[in-house]
């Protein structure tokens, strides 16, 4: 664990090195802001839902390419040999990338809580969907950013690495289309597989322990895939 | 400290390394030599426990490097040919980061040691990527220092250095070889000679010879051979020489020099001064012929 802190300490720091952290946060908050100027304007509602559910589209293009540099980069520049011949195991390796990633998310999130406060200052907006929705968009964040990771792992090229983030994820979140063909007795199951049906419950509210199962088994999953590819490249 | 055993690595049909097996006895630095492609760099990232080998297996203190791997890794300090720096960190915040993950005790007493050390003091914050090879080279040989490991491993540490950094690295190179047992992979030949105790010579994946700078010259002489030089007019030189017992071979090399080979472990230099001079030749050089690591590792690359 101490390994794995370590290394998600140096990652994040270099988040906020690079200028692509500070373009990222920027152009999300600019994003969001717009969004929810708009959404306010047109549904005179004071409710988040409307903009969790915009959020969630950009961070299908925002996750790949905050999680890209992860391992990509270090493969390319040569510092996972470092790494990986230090005394550190290959999963305290990963875990810590995607925790800075993690953290990294979160810190791009914090300005956003100037949306409800300001709809609490001039509305009476319900707390609940607020608060479930941020545990939303905060899991789901870390889903994306884990199949990032996963797909960081397999290239030396982070162009590569993020194009691949967003065809896996964009894949993950239309695969409920695909259970309207499959028939009924696997459209439940390709419903549970996609991203975005479990994203719907939490933006009006309701915490179903089922959903919250759902992302946090598939970001384990993704991390655990993203270290067998960063063994694999040892057999190579 | 380290025991190679039959360490093979095959990628798909290319075989990179075979059969490859020495050991290095503690405070002993081991040259490895080789021309490029040779396999330097797969052994060493085996060693390193970068990658398993095929076959074959490798002992670091004791500790296999592929069951045991994390106790190994703790005695190895290594040098990548690539050094493997953070280009926007600080040297002293990369030295840092590398000693948390190496869990040093006394992280900062151990850290200005060692940029003391390798005179890195007045560089501590300045970004690594702003820093010359050489410096990078320096940097990269503290992380390797750093916790004192039994091990050290440099692939190829004065690749890219000018000449006056190569003797910088190199000295440090030989003061380190007092703490540490190092193998040190190279494709410069002086290199060998002056900073090993003993060269590992590897072609196309496989050991080739092994031995000390000295005796691998020895071994490989094939015979005294003694450079000759006669003035005027000598004939019959060659029928008058190949009289002497333990000549073996006189080779013109034109305008009266000669070479010629003498039976290993004889030294005929007297017989053929007398031999020349009694006819009445001038003798205007007589001198043996040693043989350049260089034309060892050609002799033995090339065959």
């Amino acid at each position: 664990m101490r390994n794995t802190l370590t290394i998600a300490r140096r990652e994040l720091s270099a988040y906020f090195i690079s200028p692509v952290a500070y373009v990222v946060i920027a152009g999300f908050l600019i994003i969001a802001g717009y969004f929810f100027t708009l959404i306010l304007f047109y549904s005179r509602e004071a409710t988040l839902r409307y903009l969790f559910s915009n959020l969630t589209t950009i961070l299908i293009f925002v996750a790949p390419v905050l999680s890209m540099r992860l391992l990509a980069e270090e493969q390319r520049s040569g510092t996972i040999e470092l790494l990986l011949t230090a005394p550190v195991r290959d999963w305290e390796v990963v875990l810590g990338k995607w925790t800075a990633a993690f953290v990294f998310w979160l810190i791009m999130l914090i300005p956003t809580a100037v949306y409800p406060i300001l709809l609490n200052r001039y509305g009476d907006p319900d707390i609940i969907p607020i608060v479930t929705g941020y545990l939303g968009i905060i899991l789901l964040g870390g889903t994306l950013l884990a199949l990032g990771t996963l797909t960081s792992a397999m290239t030396q090229n982070q162009i590569v690495a993020a194009v691949l983030g967003v065809g896996l994820t964009l894949l993950l979140w239309l695969i409920g289309a695909a259970g309207d063909f499959a028939g009924p007795a696997l459209s439940g199951f390709f419903q549970y597989l996609a991203l975005g049906t479990h994203f719907s419950d939490l933006a009006r509210g309701i915490v179903d322990t089922k959903n919250i199962v759902y992302y946090l088994s598939v970001t384990v999953a993704a991390l655990f895939l993203a270290t067998r590819v960063l063994e694999s490249r040892r057999w190579r | 400290m380290i025991q190679a055993q039959g360490l093979t690595k095959t990628y798909g049909d290319l075989v990179a390394i075979q059969d490859v097996t020495f050991e290095v006895q503690a405070g002993e630095i081991l040259g490895f030599l080789g021309p490029n492609g040779a396999g330097k760099t797969t052994t060493m990232r085996i060693i390193t426990g970068y990658m398993p080998p095929s076959a074959g297996s490798v002992r670091i203190a004791g500790h296999d490097v592929f069951t045991d791997s994390i106790e190994a890794r703790r005695n190895i300090g290594y040098l990548p040919e690539t050094v493997p720096l953070y280009p926007e960190m600080s040297v002293a915040g990369y030295l840092d980061f590398v000693g948390r993950l190496r869990h040093i005790p006394d992280r900062r007493e151990r850290l200005a040691e060692v940029m003391e050390r390798l005179h890195l003091e007045d560089r501590a914050d300045t970004q690594i990527g702003k820093l010359s090879k050489g410096f990078r080279q320096r940097v990269g040989l503290a992380q390797a220092i750093l916790h004192k490991p039994g091990v050290l491993v440099l692939d190829e540490p004065t690749i890219g250095l000018d000449p006056r950094q190569i003797i910088e690295v190199r000295d440090l190179i030989r003061e380190l070889g007092g703490e540490h047992t190092i193998i040190l992979s190279t494709h410069i030949l002086p290199e060998v000679s002056q900073v090993c105790n003993r060269v590992l010579i590897i072609n196309e994946g496989q050991i080739v010879a092994e031995d000390t700078p000295e005796r691998l010259k020895e071994r490989l002489k094939g015979g005294e051979r003694i450079y000759l030089q006669v003035g005027g007019q000598h004939d019959g030189l060659v029928e008058a020489l190949s009289d002497i017992a333990g000549v073996t071979e006189i080779e013109p090399k034109g305008d009266g020099a000669y070479e010629i080979v003498c039976a290993l472990g004889t030294d005929r230099r007297a017989d053929l001064a007398r031999a020349v001079v009694t006819r009445g030749w001038p003798l205007l050089e007589l001198r043996p012929v040693g043989m350049s690591l260089e034309e060892i590792f050609l002799k033995l690359t090339t065959e």
